[in-house]
């Protein structure tokens, strides 16, 4: 694809902070299960880019690519497994606002 | 050898689930086979008794990039005890022959986890397998649904999401500062004087305190631990929380950290007040796994204030205190999945008089309790005493005297649960009480026996490890 | 402004939208429309595998996981929009604010330390590097899949009556 592709770090390290904030803020603000779970899947992405970003700037693609590779087939797998969590979670109490997960407190 | 400790496990996984459904119960002991096995072979090489270096054709054929150590030797025999122990006592603990089965299958899963962990060369293999590991534990604790797991597992989920992102952006630094993520090539990193290695190292740390429950990443551990049934807290207590956080810290500062002084000064403070709040939360609880969970934080504080004493002991005593605790949580959790089966609740204010009633437990656990605690001549003892000496010898009186002032707390608290559940008159409706099937007491005796047997041989145990080096 | 700026702004745009709006269904949406723009950036910055396992994998089966958990989990009447959209507002407005504003102060951090970057070694094919070096993680991969079978066995089935 020829376009121009900035060579600053500090362009990418912007942008994923930048992400990481709005996953970060969504998980935190949020009384829904599921709208955690997005959140989460926020902050994964922007690593993700930030792997992909940091085998670009130091010409070592080919590794960074394998690793954002297994990542994202581990992200998938979380994902499914939280989504299963969620669906418990709901069968059992029979709502998805995160205030009822106060019953273990002690 | 070294990928076979990962390719078995992974064929008797296999082979559990392509038999006929009627064989099926048989797993469980399929899975306790392959932990024993392991625990076995393992120990032989270093005691002279066998030599598995005829197995090098296979492991240069199949070519993962994996080491075998000493360090390795230490979790994989710890994860093989654990095993075994959660394994023996899954068939008291889960009613359902479904659950049964999908537990010795998880516990497979893990048990790979956990020897890829000991063995790998790059942080981020390392990853990987915490993941892995992490991934197992995760539906171990939602095996039988109750309310409880779910809310329990959530937060494991969470807090692990959040250990990810954190281990993940360090290893993104490391690849742009240092070109890879191998376990050399972070140490040439940071013997340069670089703020942003570091910086990635702090990002990779703060991600394996959260997997190891340090404070203030803690609050998942106590909700996770009670969540789970009683056969995955004795695995999670026993084995999995540690290797995931703390084994990978003591593997980091070995190998990567040296006496690198930004290193020991954020074990000694994280350990610090890991131990403080640990010890001082597990006062005040009234359910028993939940006071066993706040213990197991305080003493995961002590492993890493060990790995701020003087290098090469306080990596010694962090090994061995590993070991310990290991051993002795995973009995304690076996002594409470005991008087669950036997009671029904695990409340300790509505407990009272046991001793009478399940003396073995009894028993078990006060041995386990003191040796956590401390007491001499038991295996804890020694781990202690070696931590507050690595402590002392690197000049940090302070850490080593909160270190000695908190196992005062660690021997109170410990005492409050044996009295609370053990001592006194008999409660009522526990007249009928009786003591635990023999598959519930045969974990908790053999690793006493083990603690006891540590505990009286320490100084040939200690003179062969500092001997044939670790 | 390059057009590699114009997509990571677009990125953000779109996980911002994916935060804040207040329909799970049209969060999910937000996400794959992420997933791909990222899938779009992984691939201009070389990344030309993982941006197509990104595209697939994050942008159509992780929405058809979340699709189907919100069918599976619906429980809200559509009334309460209204009054729902008003108390989330009331937590997510600071976040565009605090977003253009850490952007903007990053802007200026043109930091005299600069990154030191290695010299570049031979690079390899990512194929390469996946079968020949780095299969620990291929073997981590397979593990993981297999534990995620047995996850949807133990979370997804539904106990049955007569046992099993």
């Amino acid at each position: 694809m020829a376009i121009d592709i900035p060579q600053s770090f500090w362009l990418y390290f912007t942008f994923f902070i930048l992400l990481l904030v709005d996953g970060i803020w969504c998980m935190l603000a949020t009384y829904n299960l599921l709208r955690i779970l997005i959140g989460l899947e926020i902050m994964m992405k922007s690593v993700t880019f930030f792997l992909v970003v940091a085998g670009y700037l130091s010409h070592r693609m080919p590794l960074a690519q394998a690793m954002v590779i297994t990542v994202i087939v581990i992200e998938v797998v979380i994902v499914v497994i939280a989504a299963g969590v969620v669906l418990g979670f709901f069968r059992a109490h029979d709502s998805l606002n995160v205030r009822n997960t106060r019953g273990l407190k002690g | 050898m070294s990928h076979l400790l990962l390719l078995v496990p992974l064929a008797a996984l296999v082979l559990a689930n392509v038999v006929p459904r009627s064989w099926r119960p048989s797993a469980t002991w399929v899975a306790f086979f392959v932990c024993a096995l392991q625990t076995v072979v393992v120990v032989l090489p270093p005691l002279g008794l066998a030599d598995w270096s005829f197995l090098q054709p296979l492991d240069k054929a199949i070519g993962f990039d994996i080491a075998l150590d000493g360090l390795s030797l230490l979790l994989l025999v710890s994860a093989g005890l654990a095993g075994m122990a959660a394994l023996m006592a899954s068939n008291p603990g889960l009613k359902a022959p479904r659950e049964r089965f999908l537990f010795a299958n998880l516990v497979l899963v893990a048990l790979i986890g956990i020897n890829g962990m000991a063995m790998v060369k790059d942080l981020f293999s390392l990853y990987v397998f915490i993941e892995v590991t992490a991934v197992a534990t995760f539906i171990l604790v939602t095996i039988r649904h109750g309310t409880a797991a779910f809310e329990g597992a959530w937060k494991y989920v969470i807090m692990s999401a959040v250990a990810t992102v954190l281990m993940l952006s360090g290893v993104a630094f490391f690849i742009l500062i240092a070109g890879g993520a191998s376990l050399e090539a972070v140490k040439t990193a940071l013997a340069a004087p670089d703020p942003f290695a570091w910086a990635a190292a702090a990002l990779f740390l703060c991600g394996l305190f959260v997997k190891g429950g340090l404070v203030p990443f803690h609050g998942w551990l106590a909700d996770a631990y009670m969540a789970a049934p009683a056969p995955a807290s004795i695995f999670m207590a026993g084995i999995v929380t540690k290797a995931s956080g703390v084994f990978a810290l003591i593997r980091l500062s070995s190998a990567v950290f040296g006496d690198a002084l930004p290193a020991r000064w954020i074990f000694l403070v994280v350990g610090a007040v890991t131990l403080v709040i640990g010890a001082f939360l597990s006062l005040g609880q009234s359910d028993m796994k939940r006071m066993l969970a706040y213990s197991s934080v305080s003493q995961i504080g002590y492993i890493v204030l060990a790995l701020g004493g003087s290098p090469q002991l306080g990596v010694v005593a962090a090994a061995l205190h590993f070991f310990n605790h290991a051993v002795s949580k995973a009995q304690l959790f076996a002594n409470a999945e005991a008087i669950e089966v036997s009671l029904g609740t695990l409340s300790m204010d509505s407990m009272g008089g046991l001793g009478s009633r399940m003396p073995v437990t009894a028993g078990t656990s006060a041995v386990a309790s003191l040796s956590i605690a401390g007491l001499p001549p038991l295996a804890g003892f020694w781990s202690k005493l070696l931590i507050v000496i690595s402590l002392w010898q690197a000049g940090q009186y302070g850490f080593a005297v909160i270190a000695i002032l908190t196992s005062l707390v660690t021997l109170a608290y410990f005492l409050s649960l044996q009295r609370r559940v053990f001592f006194g008159k008999t409660a009522p409706q526990w007249e009928g009480a009786r003591e635990a099937r023999g598959a519930l007491l045969a974990p908790a005796l053999g690793l006493a026996v083990i603690t006891v047997a540590l505990g009286l041989g320490f100084p040939f145990f200690l003179s062969m490890i500092l001997g044939g080096g670790q | 402004m390059t057009l590699m700026t114009i997509l990571l702004i677009l990125l953000v745009l779109a996980s911002l939208w994916a935060s804040m709006t207040t329909l799970l269904l049209r969060a999910t949406i937000a996400l794959a429309l992420a997933s791909a723009i990222l899938a779009v950036v992984m691939y201009s910055l070389g990344a030309t595998i993982a941006a197509v396992l990104e595209l697939s994998v994050c942008a159509g089966l992780i929405s058809v996981v979340f699709v189907s958990v919100i069918s599976l989990t619906q429980r809200k009447p559509f009334k309460d929009y209204v009054a729902r959209r008003m108390s989330r507002m009331s937590r997510f407005w600071p976040l565009p604010v605090v977003l253009l504003g850490a952007g903007v102060a990053l802007s200026f951090v043109h930091a005299p330390v600069q990154v030191a970057l290695p010299l570049p070694s031979a690079a390899g094919d990512v194929r390469l590097v996946m079968w020949n070096i780095r299969q620990l993680d291929l073997f981590g991969q397979i593990l993981i899949l297999l534990t995620g079978v047995i996850g949807v066995l133990v979370l997804f089935k539904r106990e049955d009556k007569d046992g099993d």
